[in-house]
């Protein structure tokens, strides 16, 4: 076996002589990223009534180390459009670029008057379409964008909307979301509290927020790539988007830790 | 023995600071036979006039559907109105692939405009030769747009386009006011009566030379549609059943 990859693919130099360079050159195979570096943790998001609500913490992981505490993983795309980003901090980078550019693109093509903008600017819909596409893509070149990302925001109708996308360019939607360990950790909670659409109905901005941030403690606690620092922004009809970027977990209670055992240093 | 040094490209002024290609591109949209668009607040209609080459022939199409939510209506060079919709309905069809967003009427008009523009300041190209009227809703409304060879486009409440379609718009003109508080069946009636008043002495509107395109929004929302035929027979007989006493009889045929 040879493990050097530029070798891999070609005619053997053991069998067929050394390679004549002048046909093509030994620059090596094409490497894409095949695993994130930088990382970002769990984004949840919820739907209530007459809106959403979304939050990540403020964290960059360097695979175990704690490398940036102070990385804002939410984005505000426009009045009606928020984007949460989990996995590859440097591909979320690329993204916002990206997202910029589009956005610039759009300002710079809106002929219309002022009062007709809302009606033309993009909303979540639209913009969880595009992502999907851009995600799809880079995953159909073997160079996928290592994210997954939570679209929330207003849709062309002015409902609430909430949708995921992944490095795959998977698409799924539902009243309540949750990437990474938050899939696991955050999402039964969320469920319990929204289980369906006409759950949401009923469901109140306030109780959307104290769901999620009862959510991120429970991520703190019992996720080691997490920080008690956290953006979370809501959406809303007919307000302006409000992101906090410098929550702080409040009224944390690590009492129960004291009766967990079976692992570490302890003597059962 | 040149009649016209400055017309030969269309990169070149005369001196009295005119471009003639463009000119003769506009000449050819008054060559077509007449289409007449109008909007209210809920729908956007198209009419035209359609012409057959021989008795025996069938009639040029004169209404092509681009997407859902618009169409147009050319008058002018067929095959270059050809062109230009083979790449509206791409552009509109990338936009509801990438963004799942109708393409907005003011964009593609945009886009269209841009294009024909780039033909009339490049050496070797030639501007378009049609006119396009481009009726639809999208998330501002309804809305109609007029698109000229030179590139100009403009957004309009009522428009004519083509052979002796002064006559059109100066009905237009007169029912200006009425328009915009219409309903379906009203604006379609306002349209084959402007259609109606650049016809020649002898012609008359039939279900054969008659092409009609409607669409709305809102609560009367409905996808573009094109209406030829005997399906345009019962406005035909509708609009212009009162016209049929006062002119000697001439509109009996149309009555029965």
């Amino acid at each position: 076996m040879n493990h050097f990859p530029h070798g891999w693919g070609r005619p053997r130099d053991d069998v067929y002589g050394a390679y004549n360079h002048a046909y093509l050159q030994p620059d090596g195979s094409k490497q894409h990223t095949q695993s994130p570096i930088v990382t970002g943790t769990s984004v949840i998001a919820v739907k209530f009534k007459d809106g959403v609500v979304i939050a990540a913490d403020n964290l960059a992981s360097y695979g175990s180390l704690a490398r940036f505490t102070d990385v804002k993983r939410l984005r505000r795309f426009n009045s009606r459009v928020v984007l949460g980003f989990g996995g590859d901090v440097s591909d979320m980078q690329h993204l916002d670029r990206l997202l910029s550019t589009l956005s610039i693109r759009e300002d710079y093509s809106s002929t219309a008057s002022e009062s007709d903008n809302a009606a033309r600017e993009l909303n979540a819909r639209n913009l969880h379409t595009y992502l999907a596409k851009v995600m799809y893509k880079r995953r159909s070149e073997f160079n996928p964008l290592w994210n997954a990302i939570l679209v929330v925001g207003l849709d062309g109708e002015s409902q609430p909307f909430l949708a995921t996308v992944d490095l795959l360019g998977t698409t799924f939607s539902a009243p309540t979301l949750a990437t990474g360990f938050g899939a696991h950790l955050a999402q039964p909670i969320l469920r319990r509290a929204v289980p369906d659409e006409a759950a949401v109905a009923e469901m109140t901005r306030e109780k959307a927020v104290g769901v999620v941030r009862e959510c991120m403690k429970v991520l703190f606690y019992r996720d080691a790539r997490s920080i008690d620092k956290y953006s979370m922004a809501v959406v809303e009809k007919e307000k302006e988007v409000e992101l906090v970027e410098d929550e702080q977990l409040e009224q944390q209670s690590w009492a129960f830790a004291e009766g967990i055992k079976g692992y570490g240093t302890q003597t059962v | 023995m040149f009649r016209n040094n400055y017309d030969n490209d269309s990169v070149t002024f005369s001196p009295q600071g005119r471009i003639f290609q463009v000119e003769y591109a506009q000449e050819a949209v008054k060559q077509g036979s007449v289409v007449v668009g109008i909007v209210s607040k809920t729908h956007a209609v198209l009419a035209a006039l359609k012409r057959n080459a021989e008795e025996l022939s069938s009639y040029q199409k004169k209404i092509i559907e681009i997407d859902t939510h618009y169409g147009i209506a050319l008058a002018g060079l067929a095959s270059d109105a050809r062109v230009l919709s083979n790449f509206m309905k791409q552009q509109s069809l990338a936009s509801r692939l990438t963004y799942d967003r109708p393409m907005q009427l003011a964009d593609i008009t945009a886009r269209i405009g841009d294009r024909a523009q780039i033909n009339t300041q490049q050496y070797g190209k030639r501007p378009y030769g049609v006119g396009l009227l481009i009726a639809g809703v999208d998330a501002t409304g309804p809305h109609l747009f007029e698109f000229q060879p030179s590139g100009v486009t403009q957004e309009m409440v009522a428009c004519g386009i083509g052979a002796r379609s002064q006559m059109a718009r100066t009905y237009l003109e007169r029912n200006l006011e009425q328009f915009e508080g219409s309903n379906r069946e009203e604006l379609i009636r306002h349209a084959l009566r402007a259609l109606k008043e650049s016809l020649s002495q002898d012609k008359e509107l039939t279900v054969d030379n008659t092409s009609l395109g409607v669409v709305g929004t809102g609560d009367a929302k409905e996808r573009f549609r094109l209406f030829e035929g005997t399906e345009i027979q019962s406005w035909l007989e509708t609009t212009f059943e009162n016209q049929g006493s006062t002119q000697e009889g001439e509109g009996m045929d149309v009555d029965k």
